[in-house]
């Protein structure tokens, strides 16, 4: 074999394994899609194409089940959480990477190190607090632990840092204020660490499950993650129902994801690669 | 003495007399930060502190003075036998799931590196699964895990196998469970490894292809070492996730109990159900506490091995 020919061996030989390797990734939503769109009585059939698809799976989901309010629920955490991490987050990196004052390091090495704590280790103190305040049952209570996030700051820290400083004196020249300067000279500057964030969060907290399942009672406050999780206990020997609610709860992730994929993979190695 | 000047009684004053430009912006910057250290303290350091007090406490719904019990709940934690089964159980996990997700992220992140075209599509594919909902796919995968009817007991009935339990039974739910996690995050797993091979300079290659290295000498010698801080980053983070299993356990076991005969309980899932099933607040605090432990000694261990320097 000549050394072309060997190469396109083994050019072949991966892309077979990679094309394996995609159909086995996908295939668990392809057959969460397919039963969703069955019919009761064919969920047990092995077509990947429903041979009869049906609505009805969905039309009932949204009977039994205030799915519409989850998902409402679901957006309003989800997008607040994300403008107030994306606000405080990124002030406060600027701060820190920026504005030379006393005490700067002790308060970046206080917030560094809550890093570590575990959520599990608060979570029992935030539900004995939240039900003193009696911020219980509100989105407030859904939301507050999430408002803002170490890693965020010491993320946008680290970009802030790479703002040449004539870029922020050229603005307290053009008469700017400190928050001026702030808003808009540096935020521009990183915008694409903002727009990773940014979608980390949303993602994050609109797959969050552990704060949410505990700190909501009434299934009119459930985010989506929550009342499909009660949702499909209720309904775990019809797999069509559970399917259609977790088709429910993934399309939006997927709609997100196909556009910014570019970012939310940058975002990924960002975070991933300190 | 100096004459400090004084600001003239109805002057216009453009600046706050007597602050200089840094005491300024000193005054902005803790302006500007009061309500995030406000926020750390309170939603944060505070709890933490908390969390460590009600572990040394009996607090519980039986006991409105919540008294000091010093160590009693630790020592009542490990001569639980469900306690120390959900430890055992966390470790299983990890040691299972761990290696594996990382050997497939790597082989994975290998062969899209191989490829000319289409290395993009390949990436999008493998990484869907982890942004979506854990929830969503603990489901889906309980659907096809299904004794009766799923998808995998089919297949095996297609090449002659007999029906397996996978979630019914107690030796493989566990495994069937670190599958689930395993699949969802190959992904994250696979972009970490494709960046740190990015990050390898391409004369090393060049220079191994001169001396006409195999491809496996390649991979021993020059990929492995090299990638060798991204394995260690990797393998910690992946344990701390694993640590810290609960939502496919809870979505995937019978009633969210952990079972069968609790061979999948995590000790998140421990918690849980101490703390907001029983209300046994302090006894819950304490393995919460006996958590955060080991992932402190996880990240000192991290920060150790990182830390080293690493030159090309």
């Amino acid at each position: 074999m000549t050394y072309s020919q060997r190469r396109t061996l083994g050019q072949t030989a991966t892309y077979i394994l990679l094309v394996l390797g995609a159909v086995l990734t996908v295939f668990p939503f392809l057959w969460m899609i397919a039963t969703a769109f069955k019919p009761s009585t064919d969920i047990y059939s092995l077509a990947l194409i429903p041979k009869a698809p049906t609505l009805a799976n969905f039309a009932k989901l949204f009977d039994h089940a205030p799915f519409a309010t989850w998902f409402m629920n679901s957006v309003v955490v989800a997008g607040l959480t994300t403008v107030s991490v994306a606000f405080f987050d990124s002030l406060v990196g600027y701060i820190l990477a920026k504005v030379e004052f006393k005490g700067r390091n002790i308060i970046f090495f206080a917030i560094l190190s809550s890093i570590m704590i575990p959520t599990e280790m608060l979570i029992i103190p935030w539900y004995v607090g939240a039900t003193k305040v009696g911020i219980t049952d509100t989105y407030l209570g859904i939301m507050f632990p999430g408002l803002m996030t170490a890693f965020g700051v010491f993320l946008m820290r680290q970009f802030m840092e790479a703002i040449p400083n004539d870029l922020l004196d050229a603005g307290r020249i053009d008469g700017l204020g400190e928050f001026g300067i702030w808003w808009r000279v540096a935020m521009p500057n990183v915008r694409p660490a903002l727009a990773a964030l940014g979608i980390l969060t949303f993602l994050g907290s609109w797959n969050a499950f552990l704060w949410p399942v505990i700190a909501i009672d009434s299934p009119a406050m459930w985010t989506l993650p929550v009342g499909l999780s009660y949702f499909s206990y209720e309904n775990f020997n019809q797999y069509e129902l559970v399917m259609a609610g977790a088709t429910m709860a993934v399309i939006p992730v997927l709609v997100i994801f196909a556009i910014f994929q570019k970012q939310i993979i940058k975002g990924i190695t960002l975070t991933g690669i300190k | 003495m100096a004459t400090v000047p004084q600001p003239v009684r109805g002057a216009p004053r453009p600046t706050r007399p007597g602050l200089t430009l840094a005491q300024k912006r000193t005054l902005w910057a803790w302006g500007a930060l009061a309500v995030p250290l406000l926020f750390f303290l309170v939603v944060r350091i505070l709890p933490t502190l908390v969390a460590l007090n009600m572990s040394f406490r009996q607090w519980d719904m039986l006991s409105p003075d919540k008294p000091w019990v010093g160590m009693a709940n630790y020592q009542k934690l490990f001569k639980d036998p469900v306690f120390v089964r959900s430890l055992t159980n966390t470790f299983l996990y990890v040691v299972v799931g761990v290696p594996v997700q990382l050997i497939l992220g790597l082989g994975v992140a290998l062969l899209i590196q191989r490829v000319n075209r289409f290395a993009g599509l390949f990436r999008t594919l493998y990484f869907i699964p982890y942004i979506t909902s854990a929830v969503a796919v603990a489901w889906v995968w309980r659907w096809m895990l299904q004794e009766h009817g799923g998808i995998f007991n089919e297949l095996l009935h297609l090449v002659g196998i007999a029906p397996q339990k996978f979630l019914g039974s107690p030796t493989q739910a566990l495994y069937s469970i670190v599958a689930a996690i395993v699949w969802q995050g190959l992904g994250f797993q696979m972009v970490i490894f494709l960046a740190g091979l990015e990050a390898i300079p391409t004369m090393f290659y060049e220079a191994a292809q001169l001396d006409g290295a195999s491809p496996w000498q390649v991979f021993r010698h020059i990929t492995l070492p090299l990638l060798n801080p991204t394995i260690v980053f990797s393998a910690i983070i992946g344990t701390i996730r694993y640590l810290q299993v609960f939502t496919e356990v809870l979505s995937m076991s019978n009633q969210g109990q952990g079972g069968p005969l609790n061979s999948t309980k995590t000790l998140v899932l421990f918690i849980y159900q101490e703390a907001f099933k029983s209300s046994k607040y302090g006894y819950a605090a304490a393995a919460t506490v006996v958590l955060f432990l080991i992932i402190l000694v996880l990240t000192v261990v991290q920060n150790k091995l990182i830390t080293r320097k690493y030159e090309y």
